[in-house]
């Protein structure tokens, strides 16, 4: 018998949500096809709080949480996490910080118990920040000879200066280096908390039961100090195209990355752009980028589109991987492509191709319990409806050719682009 | 049929196995060939990898640009991936569609074009993808290990391919590799997920079985002699951090004490994720994190042995602490092989060991893709019954074998110990 494809997507009448008393929601989909349960989450702790000259601060506060708390040490910790082949890791963006966490069902309870000693408890041993000051250092001296990463960076160091959206979350040895114990402290008293945290949890767990499970872990944590989360400042927009070469010695190949500002999340533009991107450097290889860049002139392995639209500003950028002597040449390809992209409506065929695979593609992304646990906080975090999945179609579906162009138009300036590079 | 699991062979020699999985709506098939970079002699290295390339570069039914089209536009995702001992093309698509795949595959078996203009231009793209790889420095150190360890194996080179043949083989030379190895009676079609085999078995049939049986290809056959004595080596670099990778040799995956070697792998470095389509776990109380990352001589240590068809290597790799020296991180080490081989493990920590792999072995039946996976995996090295009975042989393993295995293998004078120096600004 064929599985009934609509009815596989997550909607109303399958997804439990619940607010705790102390603001926690909750979001719970049983899926018994597997022993296994995923755990996900947000809270309100991003970098966004860092100080300039403190930046990495929310990510070593994350990166410490586990790593002794009130009632077991970092070994004790992860010594019952492992003995059960599970796993709980935390993660920072600008806005929120986030933990994923999976198990079998049966150690549910203890990955609950582990989450929230972690998120409540933590008491940042100074043996331990040590350790955890020399791994994240040593991430940094990786990343500084890492060409992709630090093509990225610059593009957003130039995109969004002045803005927050600038700073890389994990910091600069210097400002890692200025952490002490105290502001860990500090940053977890002032900004940890259940007011707009978000847990979701899949797999083969009944609905009620995961909501009593994470009422017992988290229902009675209360945070008095937690402050408010400030306001983003308004953006400076490019005025001309700004091109920047940071150079590593030594590599065989340059990154490069080509772009622009994008919509936020909520913009109406949103999933015209998205349908645009997918056009331009996404669709079956990579789009027309991956088909001017690397199907017609062979100049590099990877060459994409990609948009990141969060709660504020966004980017919508062009990566490619090429030969530090191709630079100019890729570069030039792409800002022609993204010429044509402004000038002229995607064709019809774009456009039904692409919105096929939007539709088409929806139950594989949507298929392991990881991946509909980020569906339900995607939902949740950008106020899209329990619904969201099984209208997706209809919203994919209704939007023009006009659309795409009107969406591209208003971010993308081909005179004002950040052509950012990294290589030797 | 047992488990929902059906093994054929058609009367081409084209080796079927198909499991009906109705959890989703969703179908993922996989081809597998015998064929990958340990099939190459010097001179044509990376010919494995650069064919699996030209595959999505069009028939005369599929032409390039409609291939990849076709897939995408009914929401599918397809990939292949060149290893060692094998090469593996994949689509997985909403359970209605997948008919365009299995056509899409039956045609590639025997009709890819190898057009020279589109043989020239993926030239350039390879070139440009072993580029990506040389800007890291593990790619570097493990090239130099790889090649050091094996002198006379041909698993002696990546499967990428050295540069020198990336820019002088031809067309030919892709093309004759093609239609010696790409033959029904060299492969395994492996498809799982939401469907009724009797039906699937009869397109599978229809579309496949009309491919004539070809001669079955010869695979190298040039074993590694024995190692008599440690070899050193170094590789510099750019960048300001320094890795040192320890290889010993094990056996292949079918050996049976590929089993109790895995069970040592798990407590010495965290257990290694099997599944190619979901995570493994942390491995922060592994004997080597605790004796290595803890008392600081290094921030990261990872171990891990590969399922291949002949013996190969178990390499750990270490990130040296940036107040360390190589030879202190090494030295610490040294003196955790030297527990293992004398001192009996406890039954616990097997007991641990299994459940970890039970854990990742549950994290991977969410997925389809990843089942599918595993029905023609297993068959490359081995068969299906080594995956299905995998948690039994583990739950057989005993303290002594551990002990047995470890002075077996972990031998000093068979190993390859390579450090990446960084220049760190002097280069």
């Amino acid at each position: 018998m064929m599985a009934n494809q609509l009815n596989s997507l997550p909607g109303p009448d399958d997804i439990y949500r619940e607010i705790l008393p102390n603001g926690i929601t909750v979001l719970a989909r049983s899926n018994f096809n597997s022993p296994s349960v995923v755990v996900s989450g947000y809270f309100e702790a991003g970098a966004l709080f860092d100080p300039d000259e403190k930046l990495g601060l929310a990510e070593y506060t994350v990166a410490a949480l586990m790593r002794g708390t009130q009632k077991r040490t970092f070994d004790e910790i992860y010594n019952k996490l492992e003995s059960v082949g599970a796993s709980l890791g935390f993660n920072t963006g600008v806005h929120k910080s986030g933990f994923n966490g999976r198990s079998l069902a049966e150690d549910l309870p203890l990955l609950f118990d582990l989450l929230s000693d972690s998120l409540t408890a933590p008491i940042f041993p100074k043996a331990e920040m040590e350790k955890l000051r020399a791994q994240l250092l040593t991430g940094l001296a990786i990343r500084a000879e890492d060409t992709g990463d630090m093509a990225s960076m610059i593009f957003d160091q130039i995109l969004f200066k002045g803005h927050p959206y600038s700073r890389p979350e994990d910091g600069y040895p210097e400002t890692v280096q200025n952490i002490k114990r105290t502001d860990l402290v500090r940053f977890h008293r002032e900004h940890y908390g259940p007011r707009g945290m978000v847990i979701a949890v899949v797999g083969a767990v009944e609905p009620e039961n995961a909501v009593s499970q994470v009422k017992r872990a988290l229902g009675g944590w209360q945070a008095k100090g937690q402050k408010e989360t400030p306001e983003l400042p308004p953006l400076k927009m490019l005025k001309k195209t700004v091109s920047k070469h940071h150079r590593i010695k030594g590599k065989s190949q340059s990154d490069l990355v080509i772009g622009t500002n994008g919509p936020r999340r909520r913009d109406p533009e949103f999933m015209p752009a998205s349908i645009g991107n997918n056009i331009l450097g996404q669709f079956g290889m990579m789009g027309r980028i991956g088909d001017v860049v690397r199907e017609k002139s062979g100049l590099a392995y990877y060459a994409y589109s990609s948009m990141n639209a969060g709660i504020g500003p966004g980017s919508w950028e062009v990566s490619a991987g090429v030969s530090p002597q191709n630079v100019k040449r890729a570069s030039g390809l792409i800002i022609d492509e993204l010429k044509r992209f402004v000038q002229e409506s995607v064709t019809a065929d774009e456009l039904a191709d692409t919105k096929a695979n939007f539709v088409g593609r929806l139950p594989l992304s949507l298929e392991s319990n990881g991946g509909i646990a980020g569906a339900l906080l995607n939902i949740e975090r950008h106020n899209l409806g329990l619904d969201y999945y099984r209208r997706y179609a209809e919203l994919v579906n209704e939007v023009s050719a006009e659309d795409v162009l009107n969406a591209a138009r208003k971010f993308i300036d081909p005179d004002n682009l950040v052509i950012a590079f990294a290589g030797p | 049929m047992n488990n929902n699991l059906t093994q054929v062979t058609l009367s081409n020699g084209l080796q079927l196995l198909l499991k009906e999985i109705h959890t989703a709506p969703i179908i993922s098939s996989w081809l597998w060939y015998r064929v990958g970079s340990r099939d190459e002699v010097q001179g044509r290295t990376g010919v494995s990898h650069w064919v699996e390339h030209m595959q999505f570069k069009g028939t005369e039914l599929f032409p390039a640009n409609l291939l990849d089209k076709a897939i995408s536009r009914e929401g599918g995702t397809w990939n292949a991936f060149t290893y060692m001992d094998w090469t593996a093309y994949f689509e997985t698509m909403p359970a209605d569609k997948i008919d365009l795949a299995l056509r899409l595959e039956a045609d590639r078996m025997l009709n890819s074009r190898f057009d020279p203009e589109e043989v020239a231009s993926e030239r350039t793209v390879i070139i440009s993808e072993r580029e990506g790889s040389e800007n890291e420095p593990l790619f570097l150190l493990g090239e130099a290990m790889q090649q050091t360890a094996f002198r006379i194996h041909p698993y002696h080179h990546e499967v990428i391919g050295d540069k020198a043949d990336l820019r002088t083989m031809t067309r030919d030379d892709l093309y004759n590799h093609y239609r010696t190895f790409y033959v029904p009676n060299n492969a395994v079609m492996a498809v799982a997920g939401d469907f009724e085999t009797e039906s699937m078995l009869s397109r599978i049939k229809e579309l496949f079985e009309t491919a004539p049986a070809g001669n079955e290809p010869a695979r190298l056959s040039r074993p590694e002699p024995l190692q008599n004595g440690e070899v050193r080596l170094s590789v510099e670099g750019p960048g300001a951090t320094s890795y040192v990778q320890v290889c010993y040799r094990f056996p292949s995956a079918s050996h049976p004490d590929f089993f109790p070697l895995t069970v040592l792998d798990s407590l010495l470095a965290g257990p290694s994720n099997l599944n190619m389509f979901s995570g493994g776990i942390s491995n922060k109380t592994s004997r080597l994190y605790r004796a290595l990352v803890d008392k600081e001589y290094v921030v990261s240590v990872h171990g891990g042995a590969q399922a291949t068809v002949d013996p190969f290597m178990y390499t750990i790799t270490m990130t040296v602490h940036p107040r360390r020296k190589p030879e202190e991180a090494l030295a610490a080490l040294d003196r955790e092989i030297q527990r293992v081989k004398e001192e009996k493990v406890t039954k616990d920590e097997i007991t641990r060991a299994i459940k970890q792999a039970r854990a990742i072995f549950a994290y991977g039946s969410e997925n389809i893709t990843n089942q599918a996976f595993w029905l023609g995996y297993a068959e490359m090295f081995a068969n299906y019954n080594w995956f299905e009975t995998y948690l039994d042989k583990l739950a057989t393993v005993t303290t002594k074998d551990i002990q047995r295995v470890a002075n077996e293998y972990f031998k000093p004078q068979s190993r390859v110990v390579g450090t990446y120096v960084p220049l760190d600004g002097k280069a």
